[in-house]
């Protein structure tokens, strides 16, 4: 039978299905970060180990600071403290603060090779969808799955259902894969991928950079699904061809001979099918508190009473109330109080390269940071000189971590303050209590520093940039 | 784990979509030690308190009937966003053992039954329905009733409802996975050896 890029992969870690359906999966990757804790204090307590070190790796990037290595809050430091004893007690591999491949878990996995195609990856984190760009099974789990991944390197699943979409034509200058995954989001919905695996192809996917595959798939999660993944090609093999734990020699001959068969048979059947017009998307902006409530930045922020249905009435009121826009104002009317450029959506070189372009030569009229996705990252942009022009423009150049996305760190938004960051969630307080977050890309974020407004950005790239 | 059969509780209206694992429990408690005394108060922090700490009037779960809830009746994709099981643990320590809706967070599903927190998903119609009768009637009660998967409106209606078995057994009896998978253990080591042997690869270098 035809089989989908998925099922190939699903197929080949199954250890054994029982009677009721539930398929024992093997992990190759496992990831973890400070946020872990429970899940060691949960084998801990039960008397059990780590069964596989060696496919167990450490990322210090949730509440690792930014400026500099002091912590002042305890606990904060507690965080820090219990991973690093954690990994040493069972003696892990981990990149902790000041290691120089320290950074954030979804940016430095791919970028050391550990995220291979075709493996099976898990963390406690839902942006682990994020792998799926390297044409892994990668998805988020919670710390009971954790503990189970740590004491037994399986987790019991039922089989998701596939989903595809397709991506026509090319992206337009000036839009890039952010401005497609809200698009898509938009146009599906925040729960449109529930329950299942997104696959994206077509010809705009197979156009995307891998970096641009990686902030697509690290989305993915905000339309509900399990996770989004991308037939491995040679541009994968290419990023991926002597990274520090990528296989050598002869398993890396044999690994791209198997890692080629890796994608949809012709014939495969998909539960259920998306197409998009790469051609229509325009640079994107949220609007409101789900990811789902985006429009293109030349719009205007909708009107609820022109909404049928109450209760999506109802939830656009409240998500206008938290955000303090009135309908129909010019999305590009909307001042914004700060910028932020991270997390591990939007700060890989690729990312940091667009912003620093439209930056160049300009000032920033609000305040703004950066904080690079990787010290890897942060030393490559440096070496460009990409520091300097973010420096120039008035951006703080901070280190790689979780920072304010998640703001457990201590970098976060003021409440009533409304910022353009590159991350992935605009939800209520979630880059602080009472912030309003306008979910858009490095370019973007930074025509918005520029301006001191959601700006499309194409207009200032046309003015000579 | 503790076991689930059936609930009979106070349910609570919650009426918005998309209601996410940020706003269930804010990031900055996720540091926080299972253990804390106040870790009930995390629940829904930031909308169901005041500045002061005070509560706030207008938060549904402080109304004097909602007070006792032990079952929450949401909209479409509750839960959704952050894998932060501490969510889950926020419902607990309010003794919140049910939550039914027309979909969740995917993760956060699958958190929940490892706690002996039982979500079940019903029709938009059903929800909608089960949401105005609480409204209507302040601190009235519904039951679950798990082995019969059965949920019992207000107005003594019955909506039956699905369950994936395995999970139902697990909760049922509340057992622990890892001991359940831990008996397969030949399997696990005979794929375990296969895979060193088929794709050695998959085995990180250096």
């Amino acid at each position: 039978m035809a089989k989908t890029l998925f099922d190939k992969i699903w197929d080949d870690h199954v250890i054994t299905t029982r009677d009721d359906g539930e398929a024992l999966l093997f992990i190759d990757r496992h990831y973890f970060h400070e946020g872990s804790f429970h899940a060691f204090d949960f084998i801990k307590q039960e008397g059990r180990g780590v069964r596989r070190p060696d496919l167990t790796f450490g990322f210090m990037d949730h509440y690792v600071p930014t400026l500099g290595t002091d912590v002042a809050d305890p606990e904060i430091r507690n965080m820090i403290d219990l991973f690093q004893k954690n990994s040493a007690e069972h003696r892990l591999t981990h990149f902790d603060m000041g290691d120089p491949e320290q950074g954030i878990v979804h940016v430095v996995g791919p970028e050391l090779g550990l995220t291979l195609p075709g493996v099976t990856l898990c963390c406690g984190d839902s942006h682990t969808s994020t792998h799926g760009a390297m044409g892994a099974f990668s998805f988020g789990i919670g710390a009971s799955e954790v503990a189970h991944v740590l004491a037994t390197q399986t987790l019991w699943q039922r089989k998701p259902k596939s989903m595809r979409v397709t991506v026509n034509g090319k992206l337009g200058f000036g839009v890039s894969a952010k401005d497609l995954i809200l698009a898509i989001i938009a146009e599906i919905g925040a729960m449109g991928g529930t329950g299942h695996v997104i696959e994206y192809a077509g010809p705009a996917i197979e156009d995307l950079s891998v970096e641009g595959r990686l902030t697509l798939c690290n989305m993915t999660i905000e339309a509900g699904a399990r996770s989004g993944i991308i037939a491995p090609d040679e541009k994968t093999f290419a990023y991926l061809e002597g990274r520090k734990y990528a296989p050598k020699g002869k398993a890396w001959d044999d690994a791209v001979i198997h890692w080629q068969t890796l994608k949809s048979d012709e014939d495969a059947v998909f539960d259920k099918e998306v197409t998009i017009d790469g051609n229509a998307v325009a640079p994107t902006v949220t609007w409101g508190t789900s990811p789902e409530e985006a429009s293109p930045v030349t719009g205007s922020v909708p009107d609820p009473a022109r909404v049928a249905d109450t209760a999506q009435k109802a939830a656009m009121e409240k998500s206008l109330d938290y955000m303090g826009l009135t309908p129909g104002m010019k999305l590009q009317d909307v001042k914004v109080d700060r910028v932020f450029i991270g997390s591990c959506t939007n700060a890989r070189m690729e990312d940091l390269r667009l912003a620093a372009a439209v930056l160049k030569d300009k000032k920033a009229k609000v305040p703004a940071m950066i904080s690079p996705g990787s010290t890897a990252v942060k030393r490559q942009a440096e070496a460009e000189g990409l520091d300097k022009i973010f420096i120039d423009a008035g951006f703080e150049w901070r280190n790689s971590g979780c920072s304010m996305c998640v703001g457990i760190n201590g970098d976060l938004v003021g409440a009533g303050e409304r910022t353009a960051s590159t991350n992935n969630r605009n939800f209520q307080g979630r880059q602080g209590k009472g912030a309003r977050t306008h979910l858009v890309s490095p370019a973007m974020a930074a025509a918005a520093a520029i301006t001191g407004c959601l700006t499309d950005v194409r207009t200032l790239m046309k003015e000579g940039v | 784990m503790k076991p689930f059969n059936v609930l009979t509780a106070v349910a609570v209206p919650i009426d918005q979509p998309n209601i996410d694992t940020d706003r269930i429990l804010p990031a900055r408690f996720l540091k926080k030690s299972r253990n804390d005394p106040d870790y009930h108060k995390f629940l829904f922090h930031d909308v169901r308190f005041c500045e002061d700490g005070s509560e706030n009037p207008d938060f549904i779960l402080n109304q004097n009937a909602y007070h006792q809830a032990g079952i929450l009746v949401a909209d479409r994709n509750f839960a959704c966003g952050s894998s932060r099981e501490a969510a889950v643990y926020a419902l607990i320590a309010n003794n919140i053992r049910c939550v039914i809706a027309p979909s969740f967070g995917d993760i956060f599903f699958s958190n929940s039954f490892k706690n002996g927190n039982l979500p079940i998903i019903v029709t938009d119609e059903i929800s909608q329905n089960l949401r105005r009768q609480l409204r209507e009637q302040p601190g009235a009660e519904i039951t679950v009733d798990l082995p019969a998967q059965i949920i019992t409106a207000p107005d003594e209606t019955k909506f039956p409802f699905d369950i994936d078995p395995a999970r139902k057994e697990r909760l049922l009896e509340g057992l622990d996975d890892i001991t359940l998978t831990l008996k397969y253990e030949n399997d696990m080591a005979a794929y375990e050896k296969n895979r060193a042997a088929s794709r050695p690869w998959s085995i990180p270098a250096s």
